[in-house]
């Protein structure tokens, strides 16, 4: 590409009002692509009191942070982040556009690609130079984990979901960005309003928890669930599952670790009594390392783990469970 | 004035299937089912569980609209028996959907939509079991230019629109819309019920039509996405399976193994 345009990426914020972990990581994948840009890159933030997080973003590699602060954005609503991507396309070209795999993305990138006329790569989980061709291609999983798929987007910006873990965070740099406001302009009318919003408390996110605990179909009922809260407990860790249990109501949807739930790649990932199907190793098979737990030695899990235990999670939880804790009691 | 809905659903390979039955063609850059039935996309099923749901609640008629290839009769006359009212597919040589990327697709469908409509509702999966792009629903409402929310898991139509439930990462909130609108539907709406047998039978005698390339215009085939590449996941590791004389002693081995080896 000869013209004049940067990466653009699209930042997201904790309930801090900090940027995410996942941003953080999206700035350093940014920055190795925008080298091939004339090493222009630039982040784009939305939200109300969002000038901690341009500040973050600016000592990040940012070349120009474009600051969308307006109290109707808040949270998230289609048509108003739509708009302020929109009125940002219009005026500054930009050759790729990176968001994470996030809610908010999912729901957005399609809507702005669609809008542009871009093509877009979702759930993208690498990104490399194909050096022959001199293209940008894009990975990404496709019937669930079972082929992964490298396209080109042959329209611009290209635009891009990718999921955490994907890029590595920069260091921060020497001489920060300029931090640009962008005109908010007077509120508009929408056609969709949000009228609720139900949230569960969690202890640890599932994301961010260095051990996940997972459970599936063959733990039988909610009671099974208890022994597993146990392991997190001694573990530090958090609780997931596979889809059956959520679809069944022994655990909270929320906990679902998939390629339509959660992508977790924890230090340690421990599956009780879950197969191993494509769709569920899509959410975790980045884990530094898997056990296995089933009593099916055929389990496709085994082939996806680091450790195996072939047996009766009633038998072989309990004792795994009080081993752990003593020892790590012991080393204090 | 009777509620009219569209449902769009897709026929993939069924995705329950073992990986073994993914053949993954390095060459043809093509996946190969091998032993495994035609369904319907999952989410697609969600979708028509939601609208035979609206359809109790409030009344309407339920059009089943696919766009593809070598359609399996047997997969839509059981989707048709469950409740909806007639069938369209667009059909054609050229609708791949391995080679189609969700820009054209979505294009073809909001063509097929257009010249098929005026609808009020129309529901989507939210993202199909063989791309996992999770772009198609959104793209229709964006190019028919009507409000369009994702992921819902409950929708419900009420005095001056509609009322859905979409999913967050913890937890769920409500969106309003009026209609005409698009809702892209998740699992947790709940499985397509199951039909009974004399239903099957008489969903053949449903209103069935069919669209082709031609009449929807021409140029909607163009890709914005092209693929380069096709492989099989990495994801096999070696594992270390831990021997005992019962699960207990294994389990105890487990755990000072992991320790041992600074797992944990
Ligand atoms: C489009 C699509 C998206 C999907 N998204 C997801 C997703 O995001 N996440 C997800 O998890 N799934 C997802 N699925 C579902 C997925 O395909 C599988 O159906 C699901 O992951 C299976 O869950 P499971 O391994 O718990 O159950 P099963 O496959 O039924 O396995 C149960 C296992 O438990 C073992 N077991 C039983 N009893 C015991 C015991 N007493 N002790 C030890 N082991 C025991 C059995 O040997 C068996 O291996 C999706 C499916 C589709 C079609």
């Amino acid at each position: 590409m000869g013209e004049e345009r940067a990466t653009l990426v699209l930042a997201e914020v904790t309930s801090s009002k900090n940027i995410t972990g996942h941003t953080l990581e999206l700035m350093g994948l940014g920055a190795k692509l925008a080298e091939q840009d004339q090493g222009r890159l630039r982040a784009l933030v939305m939200g109300s009191g969002v000038g901690m997080a341009a500040d973050e973003l600016a000592r990040h590699g940012a070349e120009k942070v474009y600051v969308a602060d307006h109290p109707s954005l808040q949270s998230y609503h289609p048509e108003l982040h739509l708009m302020v991507l929109k009125n940002l396309l219009a005026k500054e070209p930009f050759s790729i556009l990176l968001a994470g795999h996030t809610s908010m993305a999912q729901d957005l990138l399609p809507r702005l690609a669609f809008q542009e006329g871009c093509g877009l790569v979702t759930d993208c989980v690498g990104v490399d130079m194909d050096v022959s061709s001199g293209q940008l291609l894009f990975h990404k999983p496709i019937f669930g984990g079972n082929a992964i798929a490298s396209f080109a987007i042959k329209s611009l910006p290209r635009m891009v979901t990718v999921r955490a873990r994907v890029g590595e965070p920069p260091e921060p740099s020497l001489s920060p960005g300029e931090i640009i406001y962008l005109e908010m302009g007077d509120p508009v009318e929408t056609k969709m309003r949000i009228t609720g919003r139900v949230a569960e408390e969690r202890q640890v996110r599932l994301e961010e928890a260095p051990v996940v605990v997972s459970g599936g179909r063959g733990m039988g009922g909610p009671e099974g669930f208890q022994l597993l809260n146990q392991l997190a407990e001694v573990l530090g860790g958090a609780v997931g599952a596979s889809r059956p249990p959520c679809d069944a109501g022994w655990v909270p949807s929320t906990s679902q670790v998939g390629i339509t739930g959660k992508v977790v790649a924890p230090n340690l990932y421990i599956a009780v009594a879950i197969s191993g199907a494509s769709q569920h190793l899509s959410g975790m098979v980045e884990s530094k390392k898997i056990v296995a737990i089933n009593k099916d030695p055929e389990a496709y899990i085994f082939k996806v783990a680091d450790y195996g235990l072939v047996g009766d999670w009633q038998e072989a939880l309990p004792v795994f469970t009080s081993k752990l804790k003593e020892c790590l009691q012991e080393r204090g | 004035m009777e509620l009219r809905m569209v449902v769009c659903v897709k026929q993939v390979p069924d995705p329950d299937g073992p990986p073994s039955s993914f053949q993954v063609n390095q060459e043809t850059k093509r996946v190969t089912p091998q032993g495994i039935p035609p369904v319907i996309s999952p989410f697609d099923e969600n979708a028509l569980e939601a609208a035979l749901r609206i359809k109790e609640a409030v009344g309407g008629y339920i059009t089943l609209l696919s766009l593809g290839r070598g359609f399996s009769k047997a997969v839509f006359l059981k989707a048709m028996a469950t409740g909806a009212d007639r069938l369209l597919l667009v059909e054609g040589n050229s609708l791949d959907p391995q080679a189609l990327d969700s820009w054209s697709t979505a294009r073809l469908l909001a063509a097929a939509i257009k010249r098929d409509g005026p609808y009020q509702l129309i529901l989507t999966g939210r993202q199909a079991a063989d791309t996992n792009a999770g772009q198609v629903g959104l793209g229709i409402a964006q190019l028919l230019g009507i409000p369009s929310i994702s992921l819902a898991q409950k929708v419900e139509v009420v005095e001056g629109g509609l009322r859905v439930e979409r999913v967050l990462p913890d937890g769920y909130e409500i969106v309003e819309s009026p209609l005409p609108a698009l809702v892209t539907v998740s699992h947790e709406v709940g499985e397509l019920r199951y039909p009974p047998l004399p239903a099957i039978k008489a969903a053949r005698s449903l209103p069935q039509d069919s669209l082709r390339l031609e009449d929807l215009g021409v140029n909607l085939l163009g890709n914005l996405l092209q693929l380069t590449r096709l492989a099989p996941p990495s994801r096999e590791r070696t594992c270390v399976l831990m021997e005992g004389e019962s699960p207990e002693e294994a389990a105890e081995k487990l755990a000072l193994r992991l320790l041992e080896d600074k797992v944990l």
